[in-house]
């Protein structure tokens, strides 16, 4: 057996580094994108295009999404898209699903998107029943703008908006969206899980997959709340953003499974 | 052809569903909601669907959807409805999406709402403004056509007495002429192929090389398009007795009927006044207004609002003649525009008074 090769680590290496093989999903057309290093929204958005090619959905899907960071994805997967207004992704799956039943329907949004400026979209969409996916990638800021207060961030969170950290005298209590559509009726499905360790990440997949096969399965409205870091939006080193997730967000909103009418029933 | 005894709500539905269309949204508004209540009955008997949306913004945005799978697609209010629309109405256009949106006005208020567009950004609609049920069947019908054609949104401007009064008309479908593929609507079968479809007011194709969204590109390209169909639509106005028209009076919608009454009974007593109704609202019949205020002492515009189209018509007229506003603001304690004001005689007065002025 020969002697394992040491290579000093300041050396320059000696070959030009080779692609051994490209994990980038085959729905995700273009795998660079502007987001910032350490974000949290393109781990749940290959989680979810992931799912869509495992389901044998691809030749079917139309997703919907709404303004934020995550837009970026509107352009550059293989998948047809439908781009909406900020806050009103819903309105627009519905009009789609009810239009054309066929089709596998997804929305994007942000808590921004969803919680702020289209609270009454998902809400009524849940009611309704309405046979399509709503997904809300939730990390506590509006990221785009730059870090500022949410209808989601946790108390005691940081915002430029909140420089001493949201207080519930001044700016309210957040909202627990995921706990609030688990109440409905016409909700099938309603998980909230997070981005921010392996473990979680493939636990979200299980989520964003039982979500589509409820509408797969023509069940109702289905809905999964992702926990994304934005470290540029908190304040924090990218590196300490995943314990940032667990300690703050994950600590107020919970992660887990809140309904499944296949279980449940 | 076959008509029907029917109020202008259940015509303008009856008129949506004989030109193709199989989804509408909306939210109860008076006068729009009878418009509402028909469709809401009468889509899914057709295979269609209407949604009762939980606010005007759902409803536009449900109509946006349907619209994008190249489902014919409606939504409507009136005028306070339409306020809460106009962001995505913008956005709409700016996507090319092809909408048919009514406005069941009160009173004629809405002229630059519907004319200019409330909402942010580079866009214009056409827009149509019927003087009875039985032209409203027809424009519904052409709206449809139009929409298709140009992948824009067409708005139908009626009101009040559009929406509740009863006449006798055909809802036959009426034929246009062939509307181009809707070759970039949505279905989902395109994904995994390379070239999945967008359907975005951010721009009408994915970028491959990944550097994302080209918004200079997009809105330069809207341009163009709005530019073309400005040049392609028709500019439709009513005329009557312009020719030697020594007063030419200019109204839309159902206060025209009755400045058409009024100017009509003075050509009988001998005064040379003259008539005419811009149809389309967006493009404005401009040239017709200019060669008629060219051979005339004064040009009079009765509208039920403080004075709106009287701006486009000013700028048709550029100076040739006087421009004198005759109409008024003209509610009911209601609210709703039944106008008071609308009243033949009064209206003959005041075109009288301005011919003598010029």
């Amino acid at each position: 057996m020969s002697e394992p090769r040491i290579v000093p680590s300041g050396a320059p290496p000696s070959q030009p580094a080779t692609l051994v093989r490209d994990f980038t999903p085959s729905l995700i057309e273009v795998g660079t994108h502007h987001l910032c290093p350490g974000c949290g929204e393109p781990v749940a958005m290959r989680a979810a295009v992931e799912a869509i090619e495992e389901l044998g959905l691809t030749r079917r899907t139309i997703g919907v999404f709404g303004i934020g960071c995550y837009t970026a994805f509107s352009n550059n997967l293989d998948v047809e898209v439908l781009q909406a207004l900020h806050g009103r992704a819903p309105s627009l799956g519905t009009g789609v699903k009810r239009a054309k039943p066929e089709t596998f329907v997804f929305t994007v949004q942000g808590d921004g998107d969803m919680v702020n400026e289209g609270l009454q979209e998902v809400i009524h969409a849940a009611a309704r029943g309405e046979n399509i996916t709503c997904l809300m990638l939730n990390n506590g800021v509006f990221g785009e703008t730059g870090g500022h207060m949410t209808a989601t961030t946790v108390i005691g969170q940081r915002t430029k908006n909140s420089l001493e950290g949201r207080n519930a005298a001044d700016h309210g209590h957040p909202i627990l969206l995921a706990n609030l559509i688990a109440q409905l009726d016409g909700a099938a499905y309603v998980a909230r899980g997070a981005v921010n360790t392996a473990h979680n990440v493939a636990i979200t997949k299980q989520m964003i997959t039982a979500a589509f096969e409820a509408q797969v399965a023509g069940r109702g409205f289905s809905f999964v709340e992702i926990l994304t870091m934005c470290p540029t939006g908190w304040f924090v080193d990218t590196a300490e953003a995943p314990a940032y997730l667990g300690d703050n967000l994950a600590a107020v909103h919970s992660i887990g499974v809140l309904k499944d009418s296949a279980r449940d029933a | 052809m076959s008509t029907q005894l029917l109020e202008g709500s259940e015509a303008i539905a009856e008129a949506m569903i004989a030109a193709g269309c199989r989804f509408f949204a909306g939210y109860p508004m008076t006068p729009f909601t009878e418009v509402l209540e028909h469709m809401a009955r009468r889509l899914p008997e057709v295979g269609g669907v209407c949604m009762n949306a939980e606010s005007e913004l759902e409803a536009v945005g449900m109509a946006w959807g349907a619209a994008a799978t190249g489902t014919p697609a409606a939504t409507g209010s009136t005028g306070q409805g339409l306020s809460l629309m106009q962001e995505s109405l913008a956005e709409i256009t700016l996507a090319r999406v092809p909408l048919v949106v009514l406005n069941m006005a009160r009173a004629q208020g809405d002229y630059f709402q519907a004319t200019r567009g409330g909402g942010h950004g580079d866009y214009r609609h056409i827009v149509l403004a019927p003087m009875d049920v039985s032209e409203a069947v027809e424009h519904v019908q052409l709206a449809f056509h139009l929409a298709q054609t140009w992948r824009n949104p067409v708005l139908v401007f009626g009101d009040y007495f559009l929406a509740h009064t009863t006449g006798s008309v055909s809802v036959d479908r009426r034929e246009f002429g062939p509307a181009p593929l809707a070759d970039w609507a949505l279905n989902g079968a395109t994904g995994g192929s390379g070239r999945a479809k967008i359907v975005s007011p951010l721009g009408t194709h994915k970028r491959s090389d990944g550097s994302g969204y080209n918004l200079a590109d997009h809105y330069t390209a809207c341009a163009e398009a709005t530019a073309r169909m400005v040049a392609g639509v028709e500019p439709l106005a009513e005329t009557d007795s312009i020719d030697d028209a020594e007063l030419v009076a200019v109204a839309f919608g159902t206060p025209a009927k009755y400045v058409r009454a009024a100017v009509r009974a003075m050509r009988k007593d001998g005064h040379k006044v003259g008539y005419i109704r811009p149809i389309t609202l967006f493009p404005f019949p401009s040239e017709v207004i200019a060669s008629a205020a060219a051979k005339a002492r004064a040009v009079a515009v009765y509208e039920n609002n403080q004075g709106q189209m009287i701006d486009d018509v000013r700028l048709a007229v550029l100076g040739r003649a006087p421009v004198h506003f005759v109409g008024r603001l003209s509610l009911d304690a209601s609210g709703f525009g039944i106008a008071p004001d609308l009243d033949v005689g009064v209206i003959r007065e005041r075109l009288e008074r301005v011919l003598e002025a010029s």
